[in-house]
């Protein structure tokens, strides 16, 4: 193991912290595996030891059986089908008499409609975490804490059951459109979802901030806002652009909610008020009575989907490890 | 006050900005406000006796949701049963036992992972894992939600570890404990409140879980038993709204099951800040 030293100025407290326990723990196991012991105690220590190794693993095969099911069960239909005509194709009608399996129509919506998410959730997000972590008494910051943890925790059929029969009958009205079951809709009941996981995320990343950043500010002669703005949220960016990756995730894996309100036919994202189907809501609202190509086909597209969510992972990921660092 | 020494464009920044910030809580406030009164209106005056004691029936063309309630109980049951001892035991041997840094970040790596994956991803691999070869059936989704918990508990049971004293276990060695007696009289009862927390957390998940279940649990409304009734497909109450509303056009009923969802989230995050404001008191005495 490395030496590790504490330097009061560099702050590096909490590492050095981890550090130490980290040798405790090793010096502990080293006493103990120095430490006379009977055959038996030492046969059953070992056992224990491997059941708990195996319980360890267990995440590690999870991903691994997921992984492996979706690479196996989505490459056939693409084979089949043809890797360009699947993802480039424009046309889907699973059900024709000469059926045709393209799924751009389900990538670009479930792009359309994360941009539109994001772009309306985020900085009614950024905006309300700022204003928690800076300026809310802790009153409020409790009170609004507490509010965002329920809109986190209701389920994503309540939203969808509301978009319903609150969204989908306003838009009708309001743009004047034939049918309110929309890209529209969907991006509005996505955008309040995402909600809480970008304000959880901002607020605990703009808490993070040093208080010496912000009273230096404010020394300079910044007012109090100019320097959660220029100060504070530069400091918290990575943690703030991991937020909106989460976002993302979350936004590119719903589905149920989408479902009910979108309107779920599979049409190009050409406007706004169109009749559309996310990657989420291709698999799942055929799923039940497919067979054959058709079912395979909607295996690629799950394997598809698992894909964008792996490249978001690792994404965010990169953003938590610049946040910590 | 200091803002009269600013200049016009400041002001204008400082005006703009307070604007927007409080706009934002605003709406924020008012759409947890709004979805709140609006699901429990609707939905409260649905709620009868009647519907939560019966099954539905075709003779009288009545809704009941007692099965929906039922399985969800059970599923709820039956996830918790086999995730808690899983995911604490990964927690505790990534605290207590794993020497390699390399085989700890793999692991923590494939717990983020899996909670990024999305139900409906879930719901798919659960088919083909489990369905496929136990039939559509309760226990097939409870399965299915044990993995998309396991990531959960483990974190919650892993930050409770990590407050247990490294001393208490330095002083168990010394008095001549074995590895495992640490673990069972020293460890484990230290995080009792990550393992409470990460139930609770994982009650509210499964509660509000419907993409995952569909292809999984199934559909079906009859009054099963516990654990025999595992072996058969029911609907849980998300399923059942998203069934009654989107396929039936039945909105009282889904209303009065959002509602009883709504009433049962509201009571787990009071349970869950609760049990960690109880036990953070307890652990600064």
């Amino acid at each position: 193991m490395k030496k590790q030293e504490y330097h009061p100025f560099e702050d590096n407290a909490g590492e050095f912290q981890d550090k130490l326990f980290e040798t405790r723990i090793e010096a502990v196991n080293l006493a103990y595996k120095k430490a006379p012991k009977s055959e038996w105690a030492k046969y059953a220590e070992r056992m224990i030891h491997i059941i708990f190794l195996l319980l360890g693993l267990i995440t590690v095969g999870c991903v691994l059986l997921i992984t492996v099911y979706l690479v196996i069960s989505g490459i056939p239909a693409i084979r089949e089908i043809g890797p360009v005509d699947f993802l480039f194709g424009r046309e889907w009608a699973s059900t024709a008499a000469e059926p045709r399996y393209g799924i751009l129509p389900f990538i670009l919506t479930s792009i359309y409609g994360t941009a539109g998410a994001i772009v309306i959730g985020v900085p009614v997000g950024f905006m309300t975490a700022v204003y928690l972590s800076k300026l809310a008494s802790p009153k409020v910051k409790s009170v609004m804490q507490s509010a965002v943890s329920l809109l986190a925790g209701i389920p994503s059929v309540v939203y969808g059951l509301v978009g319903m029969l609150v969204l989908v009958p306003g838009i009708r009205k309001v743009f004047n459109v034939p049918d309110g079951a929309s890209l529209l809709a969907a991006i509005i009941v996505l955008a309040i979802m995402i909600l809480p996981s970008i304000i959880k995320m901002s607020v605990t990343a703009l808490d993070a901030v040093p208080k010496e950043y912000e009273d230096a500010s404010l020394a300079l002669g910044a007012t109090p806002i100019e320097t959660y703005f220029k100060v504070s949220v530069p400091a918290a960016k990575s943690g703030i652009a991991a937020a909106v990756v989460l976002g993302v995730g979350r936004a590119i894996g719903e589905a149920m909610a989408v479902m009910m309100v979108a309107g779920n036919v599979p049409n190009m994202p050409d406007s706004l008020f169109q009749s559309v189907r996310f990657l989420t809501t291709a698999v799942s609202s055929e799923m039940a009575y497919s067979s054959g190509l058709q079912q395979q086909a909607l295996f690629s597209i799950a394997l598809v989907l698992f894909l964008f969510i792996m490249l978001i992972n690792a994404m965010l990921n990169f953003f938590l490890k610049q946040e910590k660092e | 006050m200091q803002n009269q020494f600013l200049s016009e464009k400041r002001k204008g920044y400082e005006v703009l900005m307070k604007a927007l910030m409080l706009l934002s809580v605003g709406l924020t406030a008012g759409l947890v406000l709004f979805l709140l009164v609006y699901v429990l209106m609707k939905g409260i005056p649905n709620i009868t006796w009647e519907l939560l004691s019966t099954k539905p029936s075709y003779l009288t063309e009545k809704i009941g949701i007692l099965p929906d309630i039922l399985n969800t109980v059970y599923i709820v049951l039956a996830a918790l049963l086999i995730v808690l001892p899983l995911g604490v035991g990964a927690a505790i041997y990534l605290t207590e036992y794993a020497s390699n840094r390399k085989v700890v970040s793999i692991i923590e790596y494939a717990a983020e992972t899996l909670s990024g994956i999305p139900s409906i991803i879930y719901g798919l691999v659960g088919m083909l894992l489990f369905s496929n070869s136990m039939g559509t059936c309760l226990l097939a989704g409870a399965l299915t939600l044990v993995i998309m918990n396991l990531p959960t508990i483990m974190r919650t049971t892993q930050e409770s570890l990590k407050t247990v004293p490294q001393s208490y276990r330095e002083g168990a060695f010394g008095l001549g404990a074995g590895k495992w007696r640490v673990v069972r009289t020293v460890v484990l009862p230290g995080c009792v409140d990550g393992v409470i927390t990460g139930a609770i957390l994982s009650v509210g998940r499964i509660l509000g879980e419907s993409a995952a279940l569909l292809f999984t649990a199934g559909f079906a409304h009859t009054v099963l038993t516990f654990p025999l009734g595992m072996k058969s497909p029911g609907a849980t109450l998300t399923v059942a709204l998203y069934f009654y509303a989107k396929e039936q056009g039945e909105f009282g009923v889904a209303f009065a099951i959002a509602a009883i969802l709504m009433v049962l989230t509201v009571l787990i995050n009071f349970a869950a800040a609760l049990v960690q404001r109880y036990f953070a008191k307890r652990r600064s005495l």
